[in-house]
């Protein structure tokens, strides 16, 4: 049985946004804390800290997950991505993220970032979603600025043209 | 909204699970899904010595349909139940209240016996194991224990499992034969805290309502031969005697509303979709 105590930082390692990475981390230490304070990867946001606002939504093993609610040593060994992994390696933004700025998806940008990636594994498993679907889906996040018009018509916007390219 | 220090254990094998329980007992909280457990860790509401993850634990990986039920392994995820093919088919019930239990990012990773052993009062999943008569299994060094829901869930947030017991599967029952079941609920969000859900299974002349977010547990009542001229007093008196309380979310008026709205609602539904 692997024993990890209390207090002390156990070295672990994951595969972030396609890169090998390592790290120490006590227990106790957030998935969100060790991207962003051991990794150095202030890109992953925190909101809330219990789990409603989504802003710190990663995908672990290709599904979201809420990073304030996975402790860092869960993620030892797996493969974890941010919003990193979306754009190309020049930042040319993706599909879906150009999709959310022709569409005014984001005011602050804040919350963008979980709802990026959320969309991304919500689409890779549903490739045809009714607004209904898309709205239901967005319902783990919270936008203080914008609203969700403007995510929702971006995402069944990528939606369709991913479709009708053949690229799911 | 950080947790407290902690020891981390991650057994290999249930025997390893519990032994680690036995250990650590009242002091060891069970970790899988933690999508209510670390919240509430985060919120200093709940401080563990020690965090036994199953969630990772390929023994309780499964979802197994034999003698009449569902049986759920303790890692198997939300998502994972709800994307099992023959859901709907032997399970119309858990089919439509899966999809209000969170939302798509907490189910990937909240698991279905996390939900039974944190027993919200307003969770959708306890609500269904009670309607449909289903029970937990239980595990510790000194053998398995097969409990009724009646006698799992014994108030808010509160089981009968004992401290070094390990839930290690839920079993719902499939589908009776010829019965209609419907599931509604009432939230500020989709996929918040239920307001009011509620859950009905119509089989017969046999109907049975589960009512959810009202009392402090689940509570279910059956009745025999309820028709039209019956059914508004039946919920008006179930409504009453659920006393459900004021709090800052709505009022017990409000809540006693939604017991009768909801309740015909879902029973209009459950009989129309019985044969």
């Amino acid at each position: 049985m692997l024993e990890l105590k209390e207090g002390q930082r156990h070295p672990i390692t994951m595969t972030l946004d396609g890169q090998e990475v390592r790290g120490l981390t006590e227990p106790r230490m957030l998935l969100s804390d060790f991207l962003r304070q051991e990794l150095g990867r202030p890109e992953v946001h925190v909101g809330c800290e219990h789990g409603v606002c989504g802003v710190c939504t990663v995908l672990i093993d290709g599904k979201p997950a809420r990073s304030c609610l996975t402790f860092a040593v869960q993620a030892a060994g797996r493969r974890v991505d941010t919003i990193r992994s979306l754009a190309d390696k020049d930042g040319k933004l993706n599909d879906l993220q150009s999709a959310f700025r022709r569409h005014h998806a984001l005011q602050c940008g804040y919350c963008t970032p979980g709802i990026l990636l959320s969309a991304e594994a919500f689409l890779r498993e549903n490739a045809r979603p009714s607004e209904q679907e898309v709205r239901e889906m967005l319902s783990g996040h919270i936008c203080r600025c914008t609203g969700y018009v403007g995510m929702v018509d971006a995402i069944l916007e990528t939606a369709q043209q991913r479709a009708s390219a053949g690229t799911p | 909204m950080k947790p407290k220090s902690f020891t981390y254990l991650r057994p290999a094998s249930i025997d390893e699970a519990v032994q680690a329980l036995a250990r650590w007992r009242e002091d060891a909280r069970i970790l899988a899904g933690g999508q209510s457990l670390v919240a509430m860790m985060n919120l200093r509401l709940i401080e563990a010595q020690a965090l036994i993850d199953v969630s990772d634990l390929a023994p309780l990986a499964y979802i197994r349909e034999s003698n009449g039920e569902i049986e759920v392994g303790a890692s198997t995820t939300q998502a994972q139940f709800m994307m099992w093919p023959t859901l709907a088919e032997c399970a119309p019930l858990l089919s439509a209240a899966l999809p209000h239990v969170g939302h798509y990012q907490t189910r990937s990773r909240g698991t279905v016996c996390g939900s039974i052993a944190h027993s919200d009062p307003s969770s959708e999943l306890p609500l269904c194991l009670a309607t449909l008569g289903g029970s937990v299994v239980v595990t510790s060094s000194r053998g398995t224990r097969v409990l009724p829901c009646g006698d799992f869930q014994i108030g808010m947030l509160t089981t009968a499992r004992l401290p070094d017991e390990l839930i290690t599967a839920v079993r719902f029952p499939t589908r009776r034969p010829g019965a209609g079941y419907a599931f509604a609920e009432m939230a500020q969000r989709h996929g918040d805290f239920a307001i009011c859900a509620v859950a009905a299974m119509v089989s017969g002349e046999t109907t049975r309502l589960g009512v959810g977010g009202v009392a402090e547990k689940p509570t279910v009542r059956e009745w025999a031969g309820l028709d039209e001229s019956g059914i508004d007093d039946a919920l008006n008196d179930l409504a009453w005697d659920l006393g459900g309380t004021d709090d800052s979310h709505a009022t017990a008026a409000y809540r006693r509303g939604l017991v009768r709205r909801l309740g015909r609602q879902v029973i209009e539904e459950a009989k129309k979709c019985s044969s």
